[in-house]
């Protein structure tokens, strides 16, 4: 498969998963703005900042629809979910030849769905309609991508790209409740901090999922251990590196003679560290420290992919 | 004019089917139906309208939703737009094209043979046949050819020669196409949508098929690999997704199987060209490229393209890879050098041309140049390096202002323009928005390959000129297409 092909089938699944994971921050956000509660509207606005990776001094003015507004609907807002939608599809149109027809369509329906939905101003901004616009758009393309796509090596890069965004946006709103709701947090939740394990729990859907496993009796112990280290839920920490993993894994089997060593080195040991973690040991040290290892792990697993497959010095090429 | 034709069955469906000076496709000139079109036209006529515009409804819509489409440029995304498609199709007899692909055939050999020439001693210069300033004035010209060797003499592997059809009846040749034709996908995609709409007269005609292009075109491509290659890598190199033959790209890539790349994809090393895979470095060993010979190679051509490969003309000259079409083929289809194409045949064949040209006014002639500018209102004057219908003067549609411009833009650039007499080429019944049937007129671009042998599929892609009395038949300008059926 041609590298650039690859690339692209990359870009694509990444930023929609990412498209759909603002989308579903903000959305819940939103809604958690009409319980009364302690936490002030600025401090959870930040923390969704934060969690989408804007920079800590980034300026706040009290306008939530503006900022809603920029964060869902604004093509030229870096990481904003049309920003997303629009390059997940300008990535496929590139590669026509290389994905199917449904998935094409179901991509750019979603486009043309989007450009239908945009608020005529600011002030107008409403998810009721969009967010779960995307959330399906994304989800149809996730079910046609595995029913018409042969599961060959363009299917593994698709999913590389969705697991990777995944783990990677999983940990960082992890890190980001950890440091602003945890170390805030007492020994018993109260009612207003409930909500806001919930917002956490929802916005990775995973509250029934893990009322499932541990009743809803929320603890932030059980949380960690659920989000992080769960091996069966599709949108913990865990789960996610190891279809990366296996994905990796299948790719290297394809694409034989390039030196994928480094890149399997890091993604296996990033799989098994998760695998034998236990939440009470990383508790006991320090969680906001592990959770930034997990990133750096993430980041680095993306530049051996570039390194491996996407991006390799001619010369290395050449010698083998 | 002549407004009954047919006999009473036909009356409902040619109402204003009218007959002048131009070739009729369908009626002789005294209104006498010629007899490979009864059939077709008995079909026609015993169809309701509304059955007719179903059909014609059902393939457009085929057509979208495959996307099939071509983009419009001048806004800042590409609009993407349909290449408006007529359900009649235009037919050929067996006859007519028996000569029409030995004249082709005769014209791509010859040509061959003097982009060879023109690269390499130079004979017919040498000889007088075509004056030296001709060939070394061309902007298609390319210097750095001369003394190259390619693989099996063959610079042009892939052609689209325009034809033409004189009230006589005459097929002639309007221009040969010989750096980048496009439109073969309409030809093929055409075929694959009219055996759905008219499956039982398609199979009455017994029509020649043409599904085996892409394969001819793979095995023609294989058979200009570099000496020592048996198994070669062959790509296709598009200048990408926003070029308004993408669609084709895509399409003839999928078909043949092989990589779709662009310039970017593309690496040269030690002059080798290799194409970046997840698998590491592969070695290509032809391109069939899609991208005009100025951006195909920064280091050699334009060095602000973005399109090309850093490299790959010296990788070329090294002879580790083909390229098809070879480099600098355009001088033999530039319109100037169109007037000695006759000429041509004769030294290289020693034969008649089969296929006559268009009767052509060389600017650089002084009494040709005289003759043209005292007639601008009856001629047709062309740049010669311009296509798709830009660049040119029709001169009984042209208004004293226009005529005047061309006047001095002559008499300043002799060499850049040829004059043609204003040509009524033949009509083709069409079906209209109403559901009737009228003559518009139409051109042919068979697609001619040359490699280890001459393939040339029966038919090609019949242009229409959509609008009423239009003698325009690019796409850029309100033409449309059809199917062209090649019988017995």
């Amino acid at each position: 498969m041609l590298s650039r092909v690859a690339d692209s089938l990359y870009w694509t699944s990444r930023y929609l998963e990412r498209a759909e994971h603002t989308v579903r921050l903000v959305d819940i956000n939103q809604g958690m703005m009409l319980d009364r509660s302690e936490t002030s509207a600025e401090r959870r606005w930040r923390r969704v900042l934060a969690a989408i990776g804007y920079p800590p001094n980034v300026e706040w003015n009290e306008d939530v629809y503006a900022l809603v507004h920029k964060l869902c609907f604004d093509p030229s807002q870096l990481g904003s979910v049309t920003a997303c939608i629009i390059a997940a599809r300008e990535n496929a149109r590139q590669i026509r030849e290389a994905i199917t027809t449904e998935q094409w369509q179901r991509l750019n329906q979603l486009y043309h769905e989007i450009q239908r939905l945009k608020p005529s101003s600011p002030s107008e901004t409403q998810l009721a309609e969009f967010a779960p616009t995307i959330i399906n758009g994304a989800h149809l393309f996730q079910g046609v991508t595995d029913t018409t796509l042969s599961h060959g090596e363009g299917w593994q890069f698709l999913q590389v790209g969705r697991f990777l965004e995944r783990a990677s946006a999983t940990t960082n709103l992890l890190d980001v409740y950890h440091r602003d709701v945890y170390l805030r947090t007492g020994e018993v939740l109260d009612a207003y901090e409930y909500l806001e394990w919930i917002g956490l729990l929802r916005t990775c859907t995973a509250y029934e999922a893990y009322c499932k496993v541990y009743t809803a009796d929320l603890t932030y112990e059980r949380i960690l251990e659920f989000l992080l280290l769960d091996a069966e839920f599709p949108h913990s920490i865990r789960y996610s590196v190891d279809r990366m993993h296996q994905s990796l894994d299948a790719i290297q089997q394809e694409s034989r003679g390039l030196q994928a060593t480094e890149l399997m080195r890091v993604a296996g040991k990033l799989k098994s560290s998760l695998a034998f973690a236990q939440v009470a040991e990383i508790l006991a040290q320090d969680p906001a420290k592990y959770l930034r290892g997990i990133q750096e792990q993430c980041h680095c697993i993306h530049n051996l992919i570039y390194e491996v497959y996407i991006q390799y010095s001619v010369q290395t090429a050449l010698a083998m | 004019m002549n407004t009954f034709l047919g006999n009473d069955a036909h009356a409902h469906l040619l109402p204003d089917y009218s007959l002048d000076g131009a070739f009729d496709e369908m009626f002789t000139p005294d209104g006498v139906i010629r007899p490979h079109y009864e059939a077709l036209l008995n079909v026609l006529s015993q169809m309701p309208r509304e059955e007719l515009q179903r059909r014609k409804q059902s393939a457009d819509y085929s057509f979208l939703m495959q996307g099939i489409t071509f983009t419009v440029y001048g806004r800042q995304e590409g609009t993407e737009r349909i290449f408006p498609y007529d359900l009649v199709p235009r037919l050929v007899t067996g006859a007519e094209w028996d000569r029409i692909e030995r004249g082709l055939t005769q014209r791509i050999t010859a040509l061959n043979l003097f982009l060879h020439d023109v690269y390499h001693e130079g004979k017919i210069l040498s000889q007088g046949v075509i004056p030296r300033e001709i060939v070394y004035s061309c902007h298609h010209f390319r210097r750095q050819m001369r003394g190259l060797q390619v693989p099996r003499n063959v610079y042009v592997a892939v052609a689209g020669t325009d034809l033409l059809r004189m009230s006589n009846g005459e097929y002639v040749v309007l221009e040969d196409n010989l750096r980048v034709p496009s439109g073969v996908s309409y030809m093929l995609t055409n075929r694959r949508i009219m055996k759905r709409t008219l499956p039982i007269l398609f199979r009455n005609y017994g029509v020649r098929p043409i599904e085996h292009y892409t394969q001819a075109l793979l095995s023609t491509l294989r058979s200009i690999a570099p000496e020592g290659r048996p198994e070669p890598t062959i790509v296709l190199l598009t200048p990408g997704v926003y070029n308004s033959a993408y669609f084709e790209h895509t399409y003839l890539a999928r078909q043949m199987g092989i990589e779709l790349v662009e310039g970017r994809d593309l690496v040269t090393h030690d002059n080798i060209v290799y194409m970046r895979t997840t698998a590491g470095l592969k070695r290509v060993d032809v391109i069939y490229r899609r991208v005009d010979d100025d951006f195909i190679d920064p280091l050699a051509f334009r060095s602000d393209s973005i399109l090309g490969a850093a490299g790959l003309f010296n990788a070329y000259r090294a002879g580790n890879v083909t390229l098809g079409n070879a480099f600098g083929t355009g001088v033999a289809d530039d319109k100037a050098l169109y007037a000695y194409v006759p000429a041509i045949i004769r030294y290289y064949l020693n034969e008649d041309p089969i296929l006559n040209n268009v009767e052509t006014y060389l600017m650089t002639d002084k009494s040709q140049r005289q003759h043209t500018i005292e007639n601008l209102d009856k001629l047709v004057v062309k740049a010669v390096g311009e296509s798709g219908g830009y660049g040119m003067l029709i001169g009984p549609q042209s208004s004293q202002a226009d005529r005047e411009e061309f006047r001095r833009r002559i008499e300043a650039n002799p060499r850049n323009y040829i004059a043609q007499p204003t040509l009524d080429f033949s009509r083709s019944p069409c079906l209209l928005e109403d559901g009737s049937v009228e003559p518009r007129h139409v051109d042919l671009r068979p697609y001619i390959l040359y490699g280890d042998k001459v393939t040339i599929v029966p038919g090609g892609l019949t242009r229409v000129a959509l609008r009423k009395g239009s003698l325009v038949v690019n796409s850029s300008q309100g033409g449309g297409s059809k199917d062209t059926w090649v019988l017995g």
